[in-house]
């Protein structure tokens, strides 16, 4: 892997509007029971703007962060050999229906570890306000030759 | 909402046992948009040392969280979330998958009324997820 991808600055993504079908689809998808994330008239009575999407639904918008990580063509990543290691989302405030979301991709770290890189991806999302609504962090470790 | 005054370090919040079938498997990955094909051909899983299809890692990561949003009552309460990736789930064609979550309560913040809940995720007696922990805010 390269080295010097740490520190590269990436272009904001284009906007994500957050669907209410897509949220209630995600939901579904993690076996989500929570009536905030179904049903608006329940989200709405406990304060939301609409739909309360799941916690780990920022990685559909830090999936075209990831797409651009592994698109630059000097990164040194060969996507069959990378495994997910470590993930993370830090909330500012909730995501709901209705939100238009943006994200943009900073390379904290790249280690070798023996045969082994980890790359560290953090994704820094926000609304169409500017300001922050979650950070996504992945650690995605790319398996070198045994 | 929970009441934060009356949580002690090592309650049990919640337990859940959750069935993973390959349709769930199918269902993640078009809501997420992650198509690998080790989540659903056998022939591709086992051609990269798998032992057959396994499941998202981020399918397990959001079900072990779901025993915890329904203790909060709101998704909304879980300002941070992380997790390990350890081990896949391997999910059998006709049988599928049990995965076993336990939410205890590892720390508390009592300045911020902010539980610290680990989870610990168990397929086929090992644990497939390392320093799984949820932050939720209980504060008014």
């Amino acid at each position: 892997m390269n080295p010097e991808l740490q520190g590269r600055a990436f272009a904001p993504t284009s906007p994500y509007l957050v669907g209410r079908e897509k949220v209630r689809e995600f939901a579904r998808a993690v076996l989500a029971t929570n009536p905030l994330s179904f049903d608006v008239e329940a989200a709405r009575k406990a304060g939301h703007a609409d739909l309360v999407a799941p916690p780990t639904f920022p990685i559909v918008v830090q999936e075209q962060t990831l797409a651009q990580l592994l698109a630059e063509p000097d990164s040194g990543i060969d996507f069959s050999r990378v495994v997910h290691g470590d993930q993370r989302f830090t909330y500012s405030r909730p995501i709901v229906a209705g939100d238009e979301l943006t994200a943009t991709l900073a390379v904290t770290s790249v280690k070798s570890l023996g045969a082994h890189s980890m790359v560290t991806a953090e994704s820094t999302i926000v609304g169409a306000d500017g300001e922050h609504v979650v950070t996504a962090t992945s650690t995605l470790v790319v398996r070198g030759d045994e | 909402m929970p009441d934060f005054d009356t949580l002690t370090i090592g309650d049990v919040v919640a337990e859940r046992t959750t069935e993973l079938t390959r349709d769930t498997l199918v269902r993640y990955a078009g809501a997420s948009g992650d198509f690998n094909p080790i989540h659903y051909r056998d022939d591709i899983a086992t051609a990269v040392g798998l032992p057959g299809v396994i499941a998202h890692g981020m399918l397990t990561m959001g079900l072990a969280v779901q025993p915890v949003v329904d203790w909060a009552g709101d998704p909304s309460l879980v300002t941070d979330y992380q997790v390990r990736f350890t081990r896949p789930v391997v999910v059998d064609p006709q049988t599928g998958a049990t995965v076993t979550i336990v939410a205890k309560v590892g720390q508390l913040d009592a300045e911020a009324s902010v539980a610290h809940i680990d989870l610990t995720v168990t397929f086929d007696d090992a644990t497939v997820l390392g320093k799984a922990q949820v932050r939720v805010s209980l504060g008014r």
